[in-house]
């Protein structure tokens, strides 16, 4: 079993450590042949509109959406989870469109606004979760098929649509791996 | 509760650049093209370093309404210069919204003693070093991202590559020392002994680190990661080369695939002329950017 994450450009680094923390295997993805190696994928935190337009540029969109498709497990955190949603506002890069969520970019507002807050996420861990909200996205619309599984300020933050999971904050900036351990139930569920 | 401006927060933002490029820009069209082009933020200035160095005089933050229309022109994150030491500046910077100071040598400093006290600050800042020493000073003084200082607006990535190796030869040589020894370096690196300790079990910065100054090509952009640079800074690089647009998609072809020769190899054709470039060695000593600071 081994976790690919997305490797075109983001805080990788952060999110393979918690991976190794929690005993997973893991790989860099930055090419579709790379990707064929991945039973699971999690796409970082980063700038959305750059990956976006990377994951096009080198045909990662398509083997991406082909594999989400078929049921591989995908974790997107903030610019992760703008890549997973349907529909996003506020200058969108092109999209996966895996999961049934709109969502509206930087809204919070810019970096003076970003912020770390503790996250009640009873289904994930039984204490709050201190997590970081980095010029982060606020998920606006929800589909039937979507359970939220974190809430902060009464917006949903923390959503999953069976093998996709989506959070609007970084759980891997302050080494959180409580989300990380969860996905891979998810991932030892889907195989 | 919600705390905004801590540590985490502000080292965080730049944490989400990491493989990325930032590219320097003076209009809005410059900002849009070095976003399509695959650039993880901008920075907004008033003349890009080459030109500086070129009309010399006072080189001061860019005028608010400048950044203020390249801030509208994009989505990613926009960052701005103030002169070292020039808290006023940056104050002006962090009520227009900008997302990120650049503490930076490239303009005429206002303080030659003493640089910012980004504690005080909400927005991050980045500053430039060219040793561990000064990347560990600038983070006593709460920087939340350090770049290499390089030789800005040379076309010539020598200064760069010397900074960086310094940077990493000063790490490996702190991993070898004894506990006992950590306070003498920190006296030879007069820096502070808590940051000497933490960057030597880490066996890296405890920011990120991009590589600035000098940075010409896809392949200078890919020797400076290869090095150990978390991203780069691109100045005058691109829009003082012949095609600004395909350059600077080149540069993030090679920040990405930086260990990949085959992606470096197509992404380096046919790029038309790159800036002219400066030899360093002939610079007069007036004229080095990268000796202001400390």
């Amino acid at each position: 079993m081994r976790v690919g994450v997305l490797a075109l450009q983001g805080d990788v680094a952060e999110h393979i450590a918690v991976l190794r923390a929690d005993g997973a295997q893991t790989l860099e993805v930055r090419t579709p042949e790379e990707l064929r190696a991945a039973d699971a994928l999690i796409i970082p935190g980063g700038e959305s509109t750059t990956i976006g337009m990377l994951m096009d540029r080198y045909g990662l969109a398509e083997a991406i959406r082909a594999r989400g498709a078929q049921g591989m497990p995908i974790f997107g955190t903030c610019a992760g989870a703008i890549l997973l949603a349907r529909r996003a506002g506020g200058g969108a890069p092109p999209l996966l469109g895996l999961m049934d969520i709109a969502v509206e970019r930087n809204a919070y507002g810019r970096q003076r606004e970003s912020f770390a807050a503790d996250l009640t996420a009873p289904q994930i861990s039984p204490t709050p979760l201190r997590v970081a909200f980095i010029r982060a996205p606020i998920i606006t619309e929800v589909g039937p098929p979507v359970q939220m599984l974190g809430m902060y300020d009464g917006r949903p933050v923390l959503v999953r649509q069976g093998p996709l999971l989506a959070a609007t904050f970084h759980p891997e900036v302050l080494g959180q791996t409580a989300l990380h351990r969860y996905f891979l139930q998810m991932v030892d569920q889907a195989a | 509760m919600a705390e905004t401006g801590t540590e985490v927060v502000k080292r965080g933002l730049a944490q989400m650049l990491k493989g990325g490029v930032i590219m320097d820009v003076t209009t809005a069209d410059q900002a849009k093209m070095a976003e399509e082009a695959g650039a993880v933020a901008v920075m907004a200035l008033e003349r890009v370093p080459a030109d500086i160095r070129a009309q010399g005089g006072v080189a001061r933050m860019a005028d608010p309404l400048r950044i203020k229309e390249i801030m509208a022109a994009v989505t990613i994150p926009v960052m701005a210069k103030v002169r070292i030491g020039h808290f006023v500046e940056a104050q002006i910077l962090e009520a227009l919204g900008v997302d990120f100071i650049d503490e930076s040598e490239v303009l005429t400093p206002a303080d030659e003693r003493h640089h910012i006290d980004k504690r005080t600050f909400h927005v991050p800042f980045v500053c430039g070093a060219r040793d561990l020493g000064e990347a560990l000073r600038r983070l006593g003084e709460a920087a939340a991202m350090i770049r290499t200082k390089g030789e800005a607006g040379t076309g010539n990535v020598v200064e760069a590559v010397r900074h960086m190796r310094a940077i990493m030869d000063a790490i490996r040589t702190l991993q070898s020392l004894p506990d006992e020894e950590l306070m003498a370096a920190a006296k030879e690196l007069s820096a502070p002994y808590d940051l000497i300790g933490e960057t030597r079990r880490l066996g890296r910065l405890p920011v990120v680190n991009f590589a600035a100054g000098g940075i010409a090509t896809p392949a200078d952009a890919a020797l400076m990661m290869q090095l150990g640079a978390d991203g780069v800074f691109v100045g005058s690089g691109i829009f003082k080369s012949e095609d600004p647009a395909k350059r600077a998609r080149a540069i993030v072809d090679a920040v990405t695939h930086y260990r990949d020769p085959g992606v470096l190899a197509r992404a380096s054709e046919g790029l038309g002329e790159p800036m002219r470039g400066l030899d360093v060695r002939k610079l007069p000593e007036g004229e080095l950017l990268q000796v202001r600071g400390w």
